[in-house]
């Protein structure tokens, strides 16, 4: 079953032709996804080859869930030029747009989440500024490694991508069901709370690991959600204790400002809400071990 | 990037939201002629990215030219909340103030949408409002596709009950104030006091402007407002290597991969401080996916050349990255470095995991630097960095 992503999903890429997007296309396509198209205006009607497999290229969303019923996108178009993309991914009504790209500004991604909800928010977008997300041994959309786990029964969800594969790699030998990398923007679109919301109602998950980090409030709202709404165990991991207030550390949306957004108070926040907090990701996987076994 | 009184104060005026006459100066001597041009008298007041300037004596009012070069010199150099004064700026003398108004734009995180928020009790702290008296703060969300129109201007000013003599105004400058939000890409641009003075004019009397980095891309015009001048050198060095770092206080050296593990890694390193001296890490550096030697080159040239740092933690998780590029990364940094003359005594402490990371460690066992150790494990590593920064 999974989140999100299946291997029924039938995915394609925006700014498949540049050079991040084939390298990663490449990636994608050697871990199973069911890649149906990439698409450029400017190279519509060609293919790309890749190790043997010929993707279509096609003019633009729409056009290309219409010959392939693609329903997910992944985009890697330059920041510069992927509010565009995005807008144009929501209006074609595709399921799922995953944002890959780093560095849009931050009027951009308010100016196409708004959009999206005039449109009556027929996509869910996750990023931008993000990983993606993978079902392993089915579908993969982004950029996190596949090799470094298989399929269990573990959620992931986090903000930040490497973390992501660090605590894929300390439970490697009990795989997961899907791991979601929200990204760090100050602006993104599926939450901790989508994802968790997901993930309760997921039958192959049955235990859910969450990664959150300074910044904002995500990881207080999910805290108030798991609280709530989730009857799963939950173990969570908070980075940046050590993080100045008013640095931004290396993810946008990764500052302290004022007595808000400190590593300290989201983990209180988790706690609270009855979820295992570690002090270090090693720390949270034996804590997320424990839970499984208890 | 946060900006100076004066920069916020250019901005505004660009973008038509009414302010007084002024001028930045970095010289007593300058005020003079300055406050001449201003009609001879002026308002003094300190150039410093932090609030309570006015209590800290970093504002005084200058009566005549030379006591205009008086102020200046008492205030240029003065420390406020550690931030010492390089520019005053000397602005035109406000008509008395009849009223003191609140109003900002800014980004709104939790609903993933821009907030605009006004208040008429403005002039002092506005979080203190907001936690005193919360109803006097009107907070109205705003569509970043719709933007504020009349109407939405007008919401805004009905909802902070602005008087109705002045509503007109307000409206007009809550308008052209989100046009300086947009146009300038700004993550805040906040207007306190917004003052009604004596003869009924609606002034923007100070203001705060925070700036999207991200937006670059679209303002070459940005890259000149940055405080330069303020930056850390090591901070300015790694800029202009386009590397992600920010100097913190500590002794440990960190590079790693990808914000999050970086983070991450100045938490494992402080808590394993604790049993080594209360070692703290001595920066943040992320160095991204690619992880060429070059790259790694310019990140430990950096490092090194910290001289609170004891020793260095090189915490690598191979998920793009292969471990063995980061590992000949470090081989041929340290040649670089050696080859540049510069000599290379501190510890460095490596943990590489993931994509080939047996690969990797063996270029580094093989290599067999002398100041190169390595640790399996990210807790491990971390520990034996900060033991050898205690030791130091």
């Amino acid at each position: 079953m999974a989140i999100f992503l299946t291997k029924e999903s039938k995915v394609i890429v925006q700014g498949m032709t540049g050079s991040e997007g084939q390298k990663h296309t490449r990636r994608m396509l050697a871990s199973g996804t069911n890649i149906v198209g990439g698409v450029n205006p400017r190279k519509a009607g060609t293919s790309v080859d890749f190790d043997g497999t010929e993707v279509p290229v096609f003019g633009s969303v729409a056009e290309a869930i219409e010959k392939t019923g693609a329903d997910v996108t992944v985009i890697f178009v330059p920041p510069k030029f992927a509010k565009d993309a995005v807008v144009e991914a929501i209006d074609a009504e595709i399921g799922l747009a995953v944002v890959i790209t780093e560095g849009i500004a931050v009027h951009d991604t308010a100016a196409f989440w708004a959009h999206a909800q005039t449109r009556g928010n027929k996509t869910r977008i996750v990023g931008p500024n993000c990983p993606g997300l993978i079902t392993p041994g089915e579908s993969n959309a982004g950029i996190i490694p596949a090799d470094i786990t298989t399929s269990g029964r573990i959620g992931l969800v986090s903000k930040s991508g490497t973390l992501t594969y660090q605590m894929m790699y300390e439970l490697r030998d009990l795989g997961f069901s899907t791991c979601v990398g929200i990204g760090g923007d100050p602006i993104i679109g599926t939450t901790h709370i989508d994802a968790l919301a997901a993930f309760e109602a997921d039958p192959d998950t049955d235990l859910i690991v969450m990664i959150g980090e300074i910044g904002g409030d995500a990881e207080e709202r999910a805290a108030d959600f798991i609280k709530a709404n989730v009857t799963k165990p939950v173990v969570g991991y908070v980075a940046g204790f050590t993080a100045p207030e008013g640095k931004t550390m290396g993810h946008a949306g990764a500052i302290v400002s004022g007595s808000s957004g400190t590593a300290q108070a989201k983990k209180e926040a988790l706690e609270a809400a009855g979820v295992k907090v570690g002090k270090t990701p090693s720390e949270t996987a034996r804590l997320a071990r424990a839970a499984l076994d208890g | 990037m946060d900006l100076f009184e004066y920069q916020a104060r250019d901005l505004f005026a660009k973008h038509g939201v009414p302010v007084l006459a002024g001028e930045v100066i970095d010289t007593p001597e300058a005020a003079r002629e300055v406050t001449e041009r201003l009609g001879g008298r002026s308002v003094v007041k300190a150039q410093v990215k932090t609030g309570g300037r006015g209590k800290a004596g970093g504002v005084k009012l200058a009566a005549d030219p030379d006591d205009a070069v008086e102020k200046a010199g008492q205030i240029l150099g003065m420390d406020i909340k550690g931030h010492t004064v390089h520019k005053v700026m000397l602005a035109e003398t406000a008509p008395d103030i009849a009223e003191e108004y609140y109003v900002s734009y800014l980004l709104d995180r939790t609903n993933r949408t821009f907030l605009a928020m006004a208040s008429v009790e403005g002039g002092m702290d506005i979080e203190e409002v907001a936690a005193t008296k919360p109803e006097a703060l009107a907070k109205i969300p705003v569509d970043a596709n719709v933007g504020v129109t009349a109407e939405k201007a007008r919401e805004i000013v009905a909802a902070a009950k602005f008087p109705a003599e002045v509503a007109d105004e307000v409206a007009e400058v809550l308008q052209t104030l989100w046009k300086t939000f947009v146009a300038e890409d700004a993550l805040l641009v906040e207007v306190n006091p917004l003052a009604k003075v004596a003869d009924g004019r609606i002034i923007a009397l100070d203001g705060k402007v925070s700036l999207d980095e991200n937006a670059e891309f679209r303002h070459a015009d940005h890259a000149e407002l940055e405080d330069k001048a303020a930056a850390n050198p090591l901070e300015a060095a790694a800029k202009a290597k386009n590397l992600n770092y920010v100097k913190l206080d500590g002794e440990v050296g960190i590079i790693g991969n990808g914000a999050g593990l970086v983070m991450s890694t100045l938490d494992v390193v402080a808590y394993a401080g604790e049993a080594h001296a209360d070692v703290k890490p001595a920066n943040f550096l992320d160095i991204g996916g690619g992880a060429s030697a070059e790259v790694m080159a310019n990140g430990l040239e950096i490092i090194l050349g910290d001289p609170d740092v004891k020793s260095v933690f090189v915490n690598v998780f191979g998920g793009i990255t292969a471990c063995d590029a980061v590992a000949n990364g470090i081989v041929q940094a340290l040649d670089l470095l050696k080859s540049k003359g510069e000599e290379v005594s501190k510890p460095l402490v490596v943990r590489l995991d993931g994509n080939n990371a047996e690969l990797g460690r063996q270029i580094l066992t093989d290599a067999n630097h002398p100041l190169v150790q390595q640790v399996d494990t990210m807790d491990g590593a971390a520990d034996r960095a900060a033991e050898l920064a205690a030791a130091k």
